[in-house]
């Protein structure tokens, strides 16, 4: 127990990030991920304006997640990485191209998605496409986490980016309204 | 009696215009869009810097926007066809808005879904997809009246200040040749024609 306490300290200080969104953004900073297209959510609103304020990263939104995952795609081909930032629903529009560009082609397509329709959905349509995330996802054996906690936001997305690169397959990282409070009705 | 407005377009061949473009070409890349445009790019000679979609239609301008951000030094074409730029429209805006100089891209517009059946696309004789590229923001957006015009607006894209739109009427010939598929494959050389890593 003293040694585990010990060691979420030292992660702790290592890392001066202490929101959800601080977390990930240093992610990406560290892994080189520079390229960050999305189409936002309202999760997502700090995160995007974090990374529009830092020169670090190119990032811009776009008419279609698909259209993001054909820029990172074409980025990563020529040597600049990327990430793409998108809600549950937008996910549900990339099956086609999970399964023609991304899986088939190797591609270490990395996606943050917001997830809405659980956990206090107030929309029945988004409640209903957050069911068929999974099942796409598991269908083309991508990996994918579901990130519930701050304290291990940090280990899940460094190792996932990591090992997306080096296995070069896609990855979904899935924020939680546990993690990130998500949106509820009187919002 | 037609819908279609006149054109001073002349209608031209795929195949042809490809490898017109590429007989212009050393190390630039090109992206070329599913089903036959990238058919007649794989005909006219494979080069490692070719990147061959084989699904994801729509995506050729998106693909090639990301390798552009990527090597701003290096010129990247994408060849698309009409039926397929119209899954995508707003990647013109996106484009517009990132505005990078060192993209060129040509739209292949016969108006019909060729290798489906030759159906009309919606938009066939109703949209003038150069219209809606320079409505989308692309200022350098042009039909290519003949051959010859299609070759200067190719060589004047090359030193462009802002990227380039060519939209090109074609006829209803399906490919010429047929991709090799092997999408890792593919890729990997691209990577290489990139200079991203070298083959095993």
């Amino acid at each position: 127990m003293a040694a585990s306490a010990e060691q979420s300290s030292a992660q702790k200080q290592a890392s001066p990030a202490t929101t959800w969104h601080g977390i990930v953004l240093e992610t990406l900073k560290r892994n080189e991920i520079r390229l960050v297209p999305y189409v936002p959510d309202r999760v997502l609103t700090t995160l995007i304006k974090n990374l529009h304020a830092d020169p670090y990263f190119t990032t811009f939104p776009t008419a279609r997640e698909e259209e993001a995952v054909g820029i990172v795609s074409g980025a990563w081909m020529a040597g600049m990485r990327g990430a793409v930032l998108m809600q549950t629903s937008g996910f549900a529009t990339l099956a086609n191209v999970l399964a023609s560009l991304a899986v088939p082609y190797q591609i270490p397509l990395i996606m943050f998605v917001s997830e809405r329709g659980t956990l206090g959905e107030f929309n029945y349509g988004q409640a209903l496409v957050c069911r068929t995330m999974r099942p796409v996802l598991d269908s083309l054996a991508v990996e994918h986490h579901t990130v519930t906690r701050l304290d291990e936001l940090e280990f899940i997305a460094d190792r996932s980016i990591k090992q997306a690169v080096t296995t070069q397959a896609p990855v979904a990282l899935i924020l939680s309204p546990l993690l990130t409070g998500g949106k509820t009705f009187d919002k | 009696m037609t819908a279609t407005p006149a054109r001073n377009t002349k209608v031209m061949n795929r195949f042809d215009l490809t490898q017109r473009l590429i007989a212009k070409l050393k190390d630039e890349a090109v992206i070329g869009g599913i089903g036959n445009t990238n058919f007649d790019l794989w005909a006219a000679g494979h080069r490692p810097q070719n990147f061959y979609m084989l699904g994801s239609m729509g995506l050729a301008f998106p693909i090639a926007l990301g390798v552009a951000l990527a090597q701003p030094k290096r010129r990247v074409f994408a060849l698309e066809g009409d039926g397929s730029l119209l899954m995508q429209l707003g990647c013109l805006s996106t484009i517009a808005t990132q505005a990078p100089k060192n993209l060129t891209m040509v739209v292949m517009d016969n108006g019909i879904y060729q290798i489906t059946g030759s159906q009309p696309t919606p938009a066939a004789g109703h949209t003038d997809v150069v219209a809606v590229a320079l409505a989308s923001g692309l200022a350098k957006s042009s039909w290519a009246a003949d051959e010859d015009d299609f070759e200067r607006l190719i060589e004047q894209s090359m030193t462009a200040t802002a990227p380039t739109l060519i939209g090109v009427r074609i006829d209803d010939k399906p490919g010429t040749g047929t991709t090799r598929r092997d999408p890792v494959q593919i890729r990997e050389r691209f990577m290489h024609g990139m200079g991203v890593r070298q083959l095993l």
